[in-house]
């Protein structure tokens, strides 16, 4: 049996490279066209495999609605539910479904493609979590106009939801991205997923009044809590604004954190 | 072939990299430690079709991740057109187009914004990027199905639309990882046809994985065979093949089993590699041309289905070479 060493080729060894000037890279590809690319790509996916999805999402948030119609009569406990309620289809898209997509990514070696690219990691993970939030506008906006008609409340400050979905959309997009890209395997992730939007549901929908201390603590540290404060507020006949922009600077600040903290997993995750 | 030069666009000197044992637990039992690539040596010159050939698990997707940056390696180094991929692999992507053999990032795009967001994400301007697609698509025969999701495409079709996004947006090295698995004859074609456009007109090299021996044969200029981790032998196919070259392979096919009860064919039996009813023996060439006499003429005839007298493969090669591995490597 005879085995031949690679280096069969005379002269091929080391010689020449040290002579020979590397080449020109190729251009890296800059934040913001990469992050529109990305975004452009992720909602182009919404009309092949997401709006089954989404409108899972919001049916859900509608049921809870009629749901809780026979339990709350109005006046704040209306607020926090239809606040809630609508902010549910934000958790559901946003915090499960991405920690879902990116876990599978992770797993089935998906991120090779972006792996091999010359892109930011900020790009691909910005542009997924900008169009996973997105894809929760519709859902949101049906379910909070479904609320106030169901529950007598005024429309008249729904506006506000331009600032709510982007924010608590940031904050929970993040945590969804992270979580599915730091998590071992994809089940954990879709797990995880799941966990964070039954929090979301539990904690957001019910009315906070009734709840154990501990309960309260973990709601005041999920997120989703300061977008539904903060849009439960403008139902009011006179919000305190500067309250509602304290609980979306809230939402905010989680967003920055959390989507750095992505962009970190996602590059550890990147290269193994 | 097309256009050779000895300026190497890949050396890679030493790459090991070993995967942990991991701990058995309940009811699932632990693997030991694995070398996925042993020491390895290569230089892939510029303009060349380079192969890296060997069975599932031979450590090829292992070797390539580490050349692609996606990797480290434990100690080795990695030279890619002159930059040093081990100490910069974030380099890898602006030198070189990697086709994985994973498409779950592209699959629910179109085959058109596939092609697009890849090159918009390889550092084209929309203009450029959107004129690359155009031409690849085109190129590729993948025009009619543009708008049509990866997802709902043919295993073939759709790794064809894979390999237009490995092409768009130019790189001097394509590393390519059995591109052309469930492609009909036609997209083959196309793949090959555009690698050969790319090195005649740029000189362009490209890093191919394979365990497909036909395609092994007729594509690539040189060759590493791949075992276990190891680099078991490099060279041009032909070389390769000239080392069993006093050797020739008898494939008998019987129509129920082997009549053992001919002598002739009963001193065979030893020799032989048996697989239900097909024999294969390798040979030196007066010997296979006596069997063959032997199992066409006489009382074994009439138990022979079929019988082939073959030339060596780099199948053989491989085997001869003590690859550990008896099937695993595709003839198709």
């Amino acid at each position: 049996m005879s085995v031949v060493p690679a280096e069969v080729v005379p002269g091929s060894a080391r010689a020449g490279r040290s002579a020979a000037p590397a080449a020109e890279l190729g251009p890296r590809a800059r934040l913001w066209p990469s992050l529109v690319a990305v975004y452009r790509a992720q909602l182009s996916r919404a009309r092949v495999a997401r709006i089954p999805l989404l409108f899972v999402a919001t049916f859900q948030s509608v049921g809870i609605l009629i749901m809780m119609r026979g339990v709350v009569d109005g006046g704040s406990e209306a607020e926090s539910v239809v606040a809630g309620s609508a902010v549910l289809v934000v958790a559901f898209v946003a915090l499960n479904l991405l920690a879902q997509y990116f876990g599978q990514l992770r797993a089935n070696g998906g991120l090779d493609h972006y792996a091999t690219l010359p892109v930011p990691p900020a790009a691909v993970v910005l542009g997924a979590a900008g169009a996973y939030a997105s894809f929760t506008v519709p859902g949101t906006v049906v379910t909070a106009v479904f609320g106030c008609v169901l529950f007598g409340l005024p429309l008249t400050h729904l506006w506000v939801l331009l600032a709510v979905i982007p924010l608590a959309g940031a904050a929970l997009s993040g945590l969804g991205a992270a979580l599915g890209l730091l998590a071992p395997r994809p089940e954990l992730a879709t797990l995880l997923g799941q966990l964070g939007m039954s929090a979301a549901l539990l904690l957001g929908v019910l009315p906070a009044d009734r709840m154990p201390e501990v309960v309260r603590l973990a709601r005041d540290l999920l997120p989703s809590t300061y977008g539904v404060e903060a849009l439960a507020r403008t139902f009011g006949p006179h919000p305190d604004w500067a309250y509602v922009l304290g609980d979306l600077a809230v939402c905010a600040g989680v967003g920055v954190v959390s989507l750095a903290v992505a962009t970190w997993a996602y590059r550890r995750a990147a290269v193994r | 072939m097309i256009r050779h030069s000895d300026e190497v666009a890949c050396a890679v000197r030493g790459l090991t990299k070993t995967y942990p044992a991991v701990r058995g637990r309940r009811g699932a039992p632990g693997t030991p430690e694995i070398r996925a690539t042993d020491d390895v040596a290569l230089d892939v010159r510029r303009g060349e079709i380079f192969g890296l050939l060997g069975p599932n698990g031979a450590g090829k997707t292992t070797l390539v991740r580490q050349l692609t940056g996606l990797m480290r390696p434990d100690t080795g180094t990695v030279e890619i057109l002159g930059h040093d991929i081990v100490r910069h692999p974030e380099r890898a992507a602006r030198i070189l187009a990697y086709l994985g053999q994973e498409s779950s990032a592209l699959d629910e795009l179109t085959v058109a914004l596939a092609a697009e967001t890849t090159a918009r994400l390889r550092g084209l301007d929309v203009r450029p990027a959107r004129a690359e697609r155009d031409a690849v698509l085109e190129e590729l025969g993948l025009t009619a199905i543009a708008g049509r999701p990866l997802k709902k495409l043919s295993g073939g079709q759709r790794r064809l639309a894979c390999f237009a996004t490995a092409l768009v947006g130019e790189r001097p090295l394509l590393v390519l990882d059995e591109p052309t698995t469930g492609m009909d004859p036609v997209a083959r074609r196309a793949v090959w046809a555009a690698v050969d456009r790319r090195r005649a007109e740029r000189g362009t090299t490209v890093l191919l994985v394979t365990h497909n021996v036909i395609e092994a044969e007729t594509v690539l200029d040189r060759v590493a065979v791949l075992d276990q981790g190891r680099v078991i032998a490099c060279d041009t196919p032909a070389g390769l093949k000239e080392q069993v070259a006093d050797e020739v392979r008898v494939e008998l096919v019987w129509r129920e089993r082997a009549p053992l009860e001919v002598p002739e064919v009963a001193v065979l039996r030893d020799r032989a590699v048996a697989s239900g009813r097909r024999w294969t023996l390798r040979l030196a060439p007066e010997e296979a041309r006596a069997v063959v006499a032997t199992v066409t003429g006489g009382a074994a005839f009439a138990a022979l289905d079929d019988f082939t007298l073959a030339t060596p493969s780099l199948e053989d090669v491989y085997l001869a070479l003590g690859g550990a591995t008896r099937q695993g490597l595709v003839k198709a």
